[in-house]
C-alpha cells in the first residue's frame, strides 16, 4: 500500500528533476515526515503581517 | 622549553620568540605527534608538512633578522577540511568535491592566523558536507574521540575536536552552522568558541547554510582560544555577512573581574531532554559563579524547529545540482535529508525566518536583564561510535538528530557561546556560555575565570 507521503515525493521528484531510487524512498519519507513536522510547528505560530523575514542575520 | 604535548599556544609562542624553541622544532614536535597518534584518532585527512616546514624556517629567519613577529608565532594549527588551503581540493567531508580543482588561495582565517604567526599544519576530518553532530564520516572514517577511541569525536567539526582534544595542535579551527563547534568541544573535552554570526569572515570556506553558517577556533585553553579569535577579526569584503565592526580584542580583558556580570541559567527547554552528567556540568558553572536566576527563553522547541527547516532546505538548495547529478556518491544519510529537504515548501521556510527575527527580539530583551547564559552543550557526554538511538525522559530517540538540540536554538539568532569542557569521569562533556550578540568578551572571560577557579579544563587525552 502507498504511504501517504508518496505521491507527494513522486510529483516534487519530477519537478525538481531529481532521480530517486526506490531504495531510498523510506528514509526520504522519514526525513520529509520529521522535516514537514516541524514547519508545522513553525507555522503554528501566529506572527504579524509585517513581519520581516532574515534571510541575512546580523545578531 | 620542551614541546610535551600540551603545551599551549601561548607557551609556544612566548618560547619562539624569546628564542628557547625554534619555530621549526615547535612544527616538527607537531608532525610528529600526528604521525605518531591519527592513525588512532583520524582526525587528519591531510598533512601539509613540506608547506609548514617552509613556513617554519621563514618565522626563524625572521627571528634571526631581528624581524618582528606574530603573537602565534611558530604554533601549529589545522583546519577543518572545509577550509580553502591552496593546492587542495576543498572537500568538506565529501568524496564529490574530491573532483574539485586544487584551491588557488586559502581562507581568509587561515591567512589571518598565518599573518599572526600560526603555520598551518594539515586539513582535519568532518561530517560529510557539514551535516552530522557525530564526527563519522562514510568516506573517510570516523574520527575518534581521545578521551575513549570507542566514542564520537562530535561533528561535524570531530577532527578539529579530536586534534586539539588529542594534543596533537594547540589549535583548530571548524565551522558552527548548528552547533559543529560546541558539540566537537563538548564531547572531547576542549574549549570552542562559536562568535557572533558575522563576526568572523567565512571567505574561501566551503558552505552549508548561508543563513547560520559561524567560523570560530577550538584550544585547551581560552587564553589561546583568545589569541587566535582576537588574530581573525576583522572586516572581509570577500564575505557578504561579514561584520564592517573593527577588531575588539578581547586577550587584554580577560583576566578582568566578573563580580559584576548578570548570570543566569537557562530554564524550560534546556533543563530537558539531559542525561544527568549535563545537569551535573551546568550545576558545577552555575554554582562556581553564583549563579541561581533560572530564565525561560521563550519558544526554543519551535527555534529548534525553524533552524531545522532552514537548514534542511537551504542545504537542498546548496546542493540540488549534485542530487540530481551524482546521487550515489553521497553519504546515503546525507543525501536522503537533503532530498527530503529540497521538498519542503517554501512558504514554510519564508515562516521559519520570520520566526526568526521575532525569537531574536525576545533574546535582545532578555539580555537587558542578564549578561551571561548557562545551558547544557550536548544532552550527554559522547555517545559509542555508530550508536543510533538514546533514551532521553525516557523516550527512544535518534542520536544523530538530537546531539545539538540544546546548540540549535543559540546559533539559530547568532549569538556567541563558549563551549567550556567540565572534567567529569569517565568523560568530559560541555557548557554553553552565551552572551549577547557581540560580546564574545564577556562569554570569555566568564570562560577564563572559571578555568581559573579549576571548575573547567581540558583532560590530558588517555584515550590512546
Amino acid at each position: 500500500m502507498a504511504e501517504p507521503l508518496d505521491d507527494y515525493i513522486d510529483a516534487l521528484a519530477k519537478a525538481l528533476a531529481l532521480p530517486i531510487e526506490e531504495a531510498w524512498r523510506p528514509a526520504i519519507r522519514a526525513n520529509l515526515d520529521v522535516s514537514l513536522r516541524l514547519a508545522r510547528l513553525v507555522d503554528k505560530f501566529a506572527l504579524p503581517d509585517e513581519s520581516e523575514p532574515a534571510p541575512v542575520f546580523t545578531a | 622549553m620542551t614541546t610535551a604535548p600540551e603545551v599551549t599556544a601561548a607557551e609556544i609562542a612566548k618560547a619562539v620568540v624569546g628564542g628557547k624553541l625554534s619555530a621549526l622544532d615547535a612544527i616538527d614536535a607537531a608532525l610528529t605527534r600526528i604521525k605518531q597518534h591519527d592513525t588512532i584518532l583520524n582526525s587528519f585527512t591531510d598533512v601539509t608538512a613540506e608547506r609548514a616546514r617552509a613556513k617554519a624556517r621563514a618565522i626563524d629567519a625572521d627571528i634571526a633578522a631581528g624581524k618582528k613577529v606574530g603573537p602565534l608565532a611558530g604554533v601549529p594549527f589545522a583546519v577543518k577540511n572545509l577550509f580553502d588551503v591552496a593546492g587542495l581540493p576543498t572537500r568538506a567531508g565529501s568524496k564529490i568535491n574530491r573532483d574539485r580543482a586544487p584551491a588557488t588561495r586559502d581562507s581568509t582565517l587561515i591567512e589571518r592566523m598565518e599573518a599572526a604567526g600560526a603555520v598551518l599544519v594539515g586539513a582535519l576530518n568532518m561530517g560529510e558536507y557539514a551535516y552530522d553532530f557525530t564526527g563519522e564520516n562514510v568516506h573517510d572514517g570516523p574520527s575518534r574521540n581521545p578521551h575513549d577511541t570507542t566514542r564520537m569525536s562530535g561533528g561535524s567539526s570531530g577532527g578539529s575536536g579530536s586534534a586539539v582534544g588529542g594534543a596533537l595542535v594547540p589549535i583548530a579551527l571548524g565551522s558552527d552552522t548548528n552547533g559543529s563547534i560546541r558539540v566537537p568541544s563538548s564531547f572531547c573535552g576542549i574549549f570552542g568558541l562559536k562568535p557572533t554570526y558575522g563576526r568572523l569572515s567565512r571567505a574561501r570556506s566551503f558552505p552549508f547554510v548561508a543563513s547560520l553558517d559561524h567560523l570560530g577556533p577550538f584550544a585547551r585553553s581560552v587564553a589561546d582560544l583568545a589569541l587566535a579569535y582576537d588574530v581573525m577579526q576583522g572586516p572581509d569584503a570577500d564575505d557578504a555577512a561579514c561584520t564592517t565592526r573593527g577588531v575588539e580584542p578581547v586577550t587584554p580583558l580577560l583576566a578582568e573581574s566578573i563580580s559584576g556580570l548578570r548570570v543566569a541559567i537557562a530554564g524550560g527547554y534546556f533543563q530537558k531532554n539531559v542525561f544527568p552528567e549535563a545537569v551535573e556540568a551546568v550545576g558545577r558553572v552555575a554554582r562556581a559563579l553564583g549563579a541561581t536566576q533560572v530564565v525561560d527563553i521563550p519558544e526554543a522547541a519551535r527555534a529548534r524547529a525553524a533552524a531545522y527547516v532552514i537548514t534542511t532546505t537551504e542545504g537542498a538548495s546548496l546542493h540540488l545540482d549534485r542530487l540530481r547529478k551524482r546521487p550515489n556518491d553521497f553519504d546515503p544519510a546525507v543525501r536522503d535529508r537533503l532530498i527530503a529537504g529540497a521538498m519542503v515548501p517554501a512558504a514554510l521556510v519564508d515562516r521559519a525566518q520570520k520566526f526568526r527575527r521575532w525569537y531574536r527580539a525576545q533574546l535582545v530583551e532578555i539580555f537587558k536583564s542578564v549578561d551571561v547564559l548557562l545551558a547544557p552543550a550536548t544532552p550527554c557526554t559522547a555517545p559509542k561510535l555508530g550508536q543510533v538511538t538514546f533514551k532521553l525522559d525516557g523516550v527512544e530517540l535518534p542520536v544523530r538528530a538530537n546531539i545539538g538540540i540544546h546548540t540549535q536554538p543559540i546559533s539559530f539568532i547568532g549569538l556567541p557561546v563558549v563551549a567550556v569542557p567540565v572534567p567529569l569521569e569517565p568523560m568530559p562533556i560541555g557548557v554553553q556560555i552565551i552572551a549577547a550578540p557581540w560580546r564574545e568578551d564577556i562569554a570569555l572571560r566568564v570562560a577564563h575565570a572559571l578555568e581559573r577557579m579549576g571548575v573547567v579544563s581540558a583532560p590530558s587525552p588517555r584515550g590512546f
